[in-house]
C-alpha cells in the first residue's frame, strides 16, 4: 500500500538516469541514512564526520566484505536537506549492474526503496519549501506530472492500455450485471452467478498471467539481459567470455546456479547488463567431451534472452552449425562469424539471408571488431525494450506491482466463490480488482491522491 | 397581499411529504416549537407514486431511519399488506426488505401521528417567500400574507414546485396528483441567489382490479417468515393476511402502438425539457433505448385494502390518454381493464444539491435547509432520509448546536447526502447498493447497532429503547463468548450432520465460533450438536453469524474506512481562498469554489478534479500546518 505522508521510514532510490552515464547516483533520505550507509562503505565512519562532506572508500557486501565499487559519498545532515531529513549519496561509476548492486545492499541493510517522487514529497510534507516556494514548485510539480502521464501513456501505447481496458471491460460487465441484480432483484436481467463471477476472474488472472512474463523482460533492465554463449567447440567462445569478463566494468559474482560448478557473471557492455550464463560450461565445454557440452549449452539457451552464437567463419558450415542455427532460431541472437583474421570463407550477407538475424564478423583473437559487436548487443537490448510492437510489455516496477495486486485480488474471487461466499460479497474482490487495473490506465486514482500525484512524478526526485 | 405576523416558531417545515413529516417530528421530538406547513392537508405523506416502501438500498435507509428515532418504518409498520424480503439467496449486505403499503391508511397514519405529537403544528397553507434578512433566513409568508417566524425553516417542496403535468399533448401546471403547485417561492428562490434546475419524473397509470384477469398473471406473495422495518415493531405483529402483487408482460404488439405514437410523447416531442431517471425510465423510453427486447415486466400492485385501485408498475407513461389506454389492453391480464387514472409525467425544479452542505443548509442563505426530492433526489426513503437529517440540523441551529452529519461508513444517508453535495447530480438521483463503497458495513440487519447512539444522543430514542439496545449488543458480545468457549467434537453424529448438509468432514476438535465460519453451519445447528443455548434472539444469532462468517471482508473494509478517515481528518479551513492558491487547474478552482469542499476526503471525491490539483490543495493546506511547526 502507498505510504502515508506521516510515514517516514528511510528511502533510497537510483536518482540519475539508468543508462550509460559516467557517474551514477543512489540516494538515500531519512533517519537511519547515514547509519546504513555506514555499514556498506569502507573508508571514513560516515557516523562521525561533519554534515556537508563528501569522502573517499569503497562500496562493500558486508556480508562477503566483496568490493562493489569505489565511491564518494556524500553525508547530509538534516535539516539543511533537500528532504529536511538525513541524506546520503552514494556517486558511483555508473553502469546498471554496479548502481542496483549498491542500491539492493542498501535495502538489504534496512532502507525501502522510494515510491516514484518520494524525495520530493518529503521535502514538501516537511515544510523544505515555504509557501511562494511550494507555489512555484507546484507549477513545475504540475507540468512535470503533465508529463509523467504523457509518459506513462506513451509506455502504455503499445497495446499494454488496450489489454489492460479490455481486462477492466470484461470485469466491469459481469460487475454491472451483478449490481443490477442487485438494486433490481425483480427484474428479468441474468441472474449472474457467482461462478460466473469466477471463471471471469480466472480469464483475467490468464490474461494478468501472460503480462506479467513480459515484466521479465522489463526487469532485465535491473536484473541484466541473459546471454548465453554457444557454439562449437574451439571456436572461441572462452576467449569472448574472457574478452567480456576482463574488461574494466566487469563484476564478477559467484551466485551459485543449478549445478555445483555453474557460474553466472554479470558484465556490463556499452552499459547494457548481461547476465552471462553458465560460464563454467563455457570453459568446460571447449576442451570436453561434447555430450556434456550439448547438454549444458542446451541448459543455458533454455535460460537465455540473448543468444552469441558462434561460427568458425573461416570454414565452410557443418552439421554442427546448422543445428545450433535451428536450436537457436527462436530466441533474439547475433550470429558471431570468428576468426576473421584467418579469412572469409562465409559471407554475412548468407549468413543474415539463411537465419535472419543480426550477423557480425570478428577476430576475438585479435580484438578485431568487437566494438562492432558491443554496439550491436546495445542496439539489440533497446530495440527490444522499446520497440516491441508485436509483444506488449509492462515495464515497469509500478504496472507489474499492480497486475500482481490485481491478480491476487482476482484469486480471492476465485476462492471466495469456491467457499461458497455470497456473490455480493466476493464481489467486494472483483470490484478492487477493477479499481487496481484502472490504477495502471489512470482510469481510476486510488484514495490517497497526494501519494499518486507524486507516483507520477519521476523516480527519486 | 397585507401580510400579518402571526406565531412564532423555532422550526418552520414547508411540505410534509416523506421528507417534510420527518423533518417537522424530529424538531418537535427534540423539544422545539414546530410549524408544518403543506398544501393540502390530504397529502401528508401521500404516496403520488409507488405504494411501495424499501427495496435495496432504499429499505436499509428506512431502518437508519428507525434506528435515528425517525416515523417512517414505524408508518409502513403499520399500514403494510405485503412484506417481502428481497434479494434473499445473496449475501446479507444486499438483502432487502420491501413492503406494499395500504397508501390511505399510510397517509392517515403519519397525518394522526404529527396532529398528536406534542410541540407540533400541522397547517395548510401555500409559502411564497422566505424571509430572509442579512443572508439568515428567519420565516416564511404565505399566500394567504401570514408571516411566520422561526429560527430556522426547512425546505420540502417535493415535485411541487412549479410542477408541471404531461399527459400527451396535453400539459398544465399542478404539483404531484393534481395539487397546487408552488410558483412563487421558486420566483423568489431564484431571486435569492439559488440556482434551480427542471427535473422530471413520471408515474404509471392505475387500473380498477375488478377489471384484471389476475390468472393471465403470475403472483407474487409475500413473506411467512415475520419481518419488518422498525426495531420496535415486534415479530408478533406479523400481518398475517397479506395482499399479492402480480405480474406480466408488455408484448410486440404494446411496443408497436408505442413506437407508432412516439411523436403523441412529450418526452420526444420536446415538450418536457426536464432530465429523467435513467434508473426508472418511462415505458416509451424502455422501448425505444431496448428496441432488441420484446417484452418488459410490469407489477400490478394493490393499493390499498379499501380501493379497487391497482398501480401498473414499470408502465410510466405521458402518452395521451386514449394511447395508453390502447397500450394497457395489449398486456395480458388487462384486455379488459378499466383505467382509473392516467400515467403522466411531471417537471419541476430542483435546487442544484451542491449549494448544500452536510447538514443540508444552504450555503448562501443561513438557517435555511432544503430536503427530499427538490433537492434533487427520487423515492420516498431517500427523501424521508434526507427530511430527517435537515429536521435534525434545523433543531440543532435553532438551539445554536453544532450540526449533525453521517459519513459515507456510517449510512446509506450519508452517502446520498455526501453524493448530493458533493457530485450533485444531472438526474433524480436514486440510491443504489453500488453507490456504497462499504455496502458490507451499512447493512440493513445493523443499522440499529451503527446509528442508534446517535438517535439516544439526539433524543430521538427514548432512554428505554436505549436499553434495550445496549442488552442487545450485550447479548451478541455474550453469545460470541460463548461460541468461542464451545468445541465441537468429531463425533459420528456431527461427521453425519456435516455430510448432510454438504460440507467436509471435521478431521479434529474445534471450537464453535471456528466451526460456524463453514458457509453452510448456523448457529441453530450448533445448538443442536452440543445442547447449549447460544441465545433466545433470533436477531442475535444473524449478527453473530455474519460477523463471524465475513470476518476477513468486513475487516478488509474497516481498512478501507481507516484510510477514508485519514483523509477526513484533514479539513479544510472554511474561509480557504481557492484564488490564492497558485497552480491550480481553472476547472478545479471552480469546482472547489462552487462545492467548498470540508475535508481532503470530500475533495477527492468531486468529479474532474485531477490529482495534481488535489495535491496542490492538499500541500497548501499542509504548509499552513508545517509552517507553524517550523518556527
Amino acid at each position: 500500500m502507498a505510504q502515508t505522508l506521516t510515514e517516514f521510514d528511510t528511502i533510497a532510490a537510483i536518482s540519475t538516469p539508468i543508462g550509460e552515464g559516467g557517474i551514477s547516483i543512489v540516494r538515500m533520505s531519512g533517519e537511519d541514512a547515514v547509519k546504513i550507509a555506514n555499514k556498506v562503505f569502507k573508508g571514513a565512519d560516515l557516523t562521525k564526520v561533519p554534515t556537508h562532506t563528501i569522502h573517499y572508500g569503497h562500496i562493500i557486501d558486508p556480508e562477503t566484505d566483496k568490493t562493489i565499487d569505489e565511491s564518494m559519498v556524500t553525508v547530509l545532515r538534516a535539516p539543511k536537506t533537500f528532504t529536511r531529513e538525513d541524506i546520503v549519496e552514494i556517486n558511483c561509476h555508473g553502469g546498471i549492474v554496479v548502481t542496483n548492486h549498491i542500491l539492493q545492499l542498501l535495502l538489504a541493510n534496512g532502507a525501502r526503496m522510494a515510491d516514484p517522487g518520494e524525495f520530493t514529497k518529503r521535502a514538501f510534507v516537511n515544510g523544505r519549501i515555504d509557501l511562494t516556494q511550494a507555489e512555484s514548485v507546484m507549477d513545475i510539480v504540475r507540468a512535470k506530472t503533465d508529463k509523467a502521464r504523457q509518459v506513462a501513456v506513451g509506455q502504455l501505447a503499445g497495446g499494454l492500455l488496450e489489454k489492460i481496458r479490455a481486462m477492466r471491460k470484461e470485469i466491469l460487465d459481469t460487475l454491472a450485471n451483478v449490481e443490477v441484480n442487485i438494486d433490481y432483484p425483480e427484474y428479468d436481467a441474468d441472474q449472474i452467478t457467482a461462478k460466473q463471477m469466477a471463471d471471469t476472474s480466472k480469464d483475467v488472472i490468464a490474461k494478468i498471467d501472460k503480462l506479467l512474463k513480459t515484466a521479465q523482460e522489463g526487469t532485465i533492465l535491473r536484473n541484466g539481459l541473459a546471454t548465453a554463449i554457444v557454439g562449437q567447440p574451439n571456436v572461441g567462445k572462452s576467449s569472448l567470455l574472457n574478452y567480456l569478463t576482463q574488461s574494466d566494468k566487469a563484476i564478477v559474482t559467484d551466485v551459485a546456479g543449478t549445478t555445483r560448478d555453474t557460474l553466472e557473471e554479470y558484465v556490463s557492455v556499452n552499459g547494457v547488463p548481461l547476465k552471462l550464463i553458465d560460464t563454467a560450461g563455457i570453459h568446460h565445454t571447449e576442451d570436453k567431451v561434447e555430450k556434456i557440452g550439448v547438454e549444458r549449452s542446451q541448459k543455458a539457451l533454455k535460460q537465455a534472452d540473448l543468444v552469441l552464437l558462434l561460427i568458425d567463419g573461416s570454414q565452410d558450415l557443418n552439421d554442427e552449425d546448422k543445428a545450433l542455427i535451428k536450436e537457436t532460431a527462436d530466441k533474439k541472437r547475433i550470429i558471431i562469424l570468428n576468426k576473421m583474421d584467418l579469412g572469409q570463407k562465409l559471407s554475412i550477407e548468407d549468413m543474415k539471408k539463411l537465419t535472419g538475424s543480426e550477423v557480425i564478423s570478428t577476430s576475438i583473437l585479435k580484438e578485431e571488431n568487437l566494438d562492432a559487436l558491443a554496439d550491436l548487443i546495445k542496439k539489440l537490448f533497446f530495440a527490444g525494450i522499446e520497440n516491441s510492437n508485436d509483444q506488449v510489455m509492462v515495464t515497469n516496477q509500478r504496472q507489474s506491482g499492480l497486475l500482481a495486486k490485481a491478480k491476487k485480488q482476482l484469486q480471492d474471487v476465485v476462492k471466495a466463490v469456491d467457499d461458497e461466499v455470497p456473490v455480493d460479497i466476493a464481489q467486494i474482490d472483483f470490484n478492487d480488482a477493477w479499481d487496481t487495473l484502472g490504477e495502471i490506465t489512470g482510469d481510476s486514482a486510488p484514495d490517497e491522491l497526494i501519494n499518486t500525484l507524486f507516483s507520477q512524478f519521476c523516480l527519486g526526485k | 397581499m397585507k401580510v400579518y405576523d402571526t406565531n412564532e416558531y423555532d422550526v418552520i417545515v414547508v411540505g410534509a411529504g416523506h421528507a417534510g413529516c420527518e423533518a417537522a417530528l424530529a424538531s418537535a421530538h427534540m423539544g422545539l416549537k414546530t410549524l408544518v406547513l403543506t398544501i393540502g392537508l390530504d397529502m401528508v405523506a401521500f404516496m403520488p407514486c409507488n405504494p411501495s416502501v424499501g427495496g435495496p438500498a432504499k429499505g436499509t435507509v428506512v431502518r437508519e431511519i428507525d434506528a435515528l428515532g425517525g416515523q417512517m418504518g414505524k408508518n409502513i409498520d403499520a399500514t403494510y399488506i405485503q412484506m417481502r424480503m428481497l434479494n434473499t439467496g445473496k449475501g446479507p449486505a444486499v438483502r432487502a426488505l420491501r413492503a406494499q403499503a395500504d397508501k390511505n391508511k399510510y397517509h392517515e397514519r403519519m397525518k394522526d401521528t404529527i396532529e398528536n405529537t406534542p410541540n407540533l403544528t400541522l397547517r395548510q397553507a401555500v409559502v411564497d417567500q422566505l424571509v430572509v434578512e442579512d443572508g439568515v433566513c428567519k420565516g416564511v409568508i404565505t399566500n394567504t400574507g401570514a408571516r411566520y417566524h422561526a429560527k430556522s425553516v426547512v425546505l420540502t417542496t417535493g415535485t411541487a414546485a412549479r410542477g408541471r403535468i404531461f399527459i400527451g399533448e396535453l400539459n398544465y401546471s399542478s404539483g404531484p396528483n393534481n395539487t397546487i403547485p408552488a410558483i412563487k417561492l421558486s420566483e423568489n428562490l431564484e431571486k435569492l441567489g439559488f440556482k434551480l434546475r427542471r427535473f422530471k419524473t413520471g408515474t404509471p397509470p392505475r387500473v380498477n382490479g375488478n377489471t384484471i384477469d389476475f390468472s393471465k398473471t403470475e403472483e407474487e406473495p409475500g413473506d411467512k417468515i415475520p419481518r419488518h422495518f422498525s426495531y420496535e415493531t415486534r415479530d408478533a405483529d406479523y400481518l398475517k393476511d397479506q395482499v399479492s402483487c402480480w405480474m406480466t408482460y408488455t408484448n410486440p404488439v404494446t411496443h408497436e402502438i408505442i413506437n407508432d405514437n412516439l411523436d403523441r410523447s412529450p418526452m420526444f416531442s420536446g415538450d418536457i425539457v426536464g432530465v429523467g431517471p435513467r434508473y426508472c425510465p418511462s415505458i416509451e423510453t424502455k422501448v425505444v433505448r431496448f428496441a432488441d427486447k420484446n417484452r418488459h415486466q410490469l407489477f400490478l400492485e394493490p393499493e390499498g385494502l379499501n380501493t379497487k385501485e391497482y398501480y401498473v408498475g414499470d408502465f410510466s407513461t405521458s402518452m395521451p390518454e386514449e394511447v395508453q389506454l390502447r397500450m394497457l389492453h395489449t398486456v395480458a391480464g388487462l384486455e379488459h381493464a378499466e383505467m382509473m387514472r392516467p400515467g403522466y409525467a411531471i417537471e419541476y425544479d430542483v435546487i442544484d444539491p451542491w449549494q448544500l452542505t452536510h447538514t443540508l443548509e444552504t450555503k448562501n442563505i443561513k438557517n435555511l435547509f432544503a430536503a427530499g426530492q427538490m433537492n434533487g433526489t427520487s423515492g420516498y426513503e431517500e427523501a424521508a432520509g434526507q427530511g430527517l437529517i435537515a429536521g435534525i440540523n434545523a433543531a440543532l441551529r435553532a438551539q445554536g448546536k453544532p450540526g449533525f452529519t453521517l459519513g459515507r461508513d456510517e449510512a446509506y444517508i450519508g452517502v446520498l447526502i455526501d453524493d448530493l453535495v458533493t457530485k450533485g447530480t444531472n438526474e433524480p438521483y436514486r440510491l443504489l447498493t453500488s453507490r456504497a463503497e462499504y455496502r458490507l458495513i451499512l447493512r440493513h440487519d445493523n443499522a440499529d447497532l451503527r446509528l442508534t447512539p446517535y438517535g439516544h444522543k439526539l433524543g430521538l430514542i427514548s432512554d428505554e429503547r436505549y436499553e434495550k439496545f445496549e442488552e442487545k449488543k450485550k447479548a451478541i458480545e455474550e453469545a460470541k463468548e460463548k461460541l468461542a468457549s464451545i468445541t465441537i467434537h468429531p463425533t459420528d453424529e456431527v461427521q453425519e450432520f456435516l455430510r448432510n448438509i454438504g460440507e467436509d468432514k471435521l478431521s479434529a476438535g474445534l471450537k464453535a465460533d471456528v466451526f460456524l465460519r463453514r458457509p453452510r453451519v448456523k448457529i441453530d445447528d450448533i445448538e443442536k450438536i452440543t445442547g447449549e443455548k447460544i441465545s433466545d434472539d433470533r436477531y442475535v444469532k444473524e449478527q453473530v453469524e455474519i460477523n463471524i462468517k465475513y470476518a476477513g471482508y468486513i475487516k478488509k473494509e474497516q481498512v478501507r474506512i481507516d484510510r477514508l478517515h485519514r483523509q477526513e481528518a484533514k479539513k479544510i479551513p472554511e474561509d480557504i481562498d481557492y484564488n490564492a492558491i497558485e497552480g491550480l487547474a481553472t476547472e478545479a478552482r471552480q469546482k472547489f469554489e462552487k462545492i467548498r469542499p470540508e475535508t481532503l476526503a470530500q475533495a477527492e471525491r468531486i468529479s474532474g478534479v485531477n490529482p495534481a490539483d488535489l495535491a496542490i490543495l492538499s500541500v497548501y493546506i499542509q504548509n499552513g500546518r508545517y509552517s507553524k511547526v517550523k518556527k
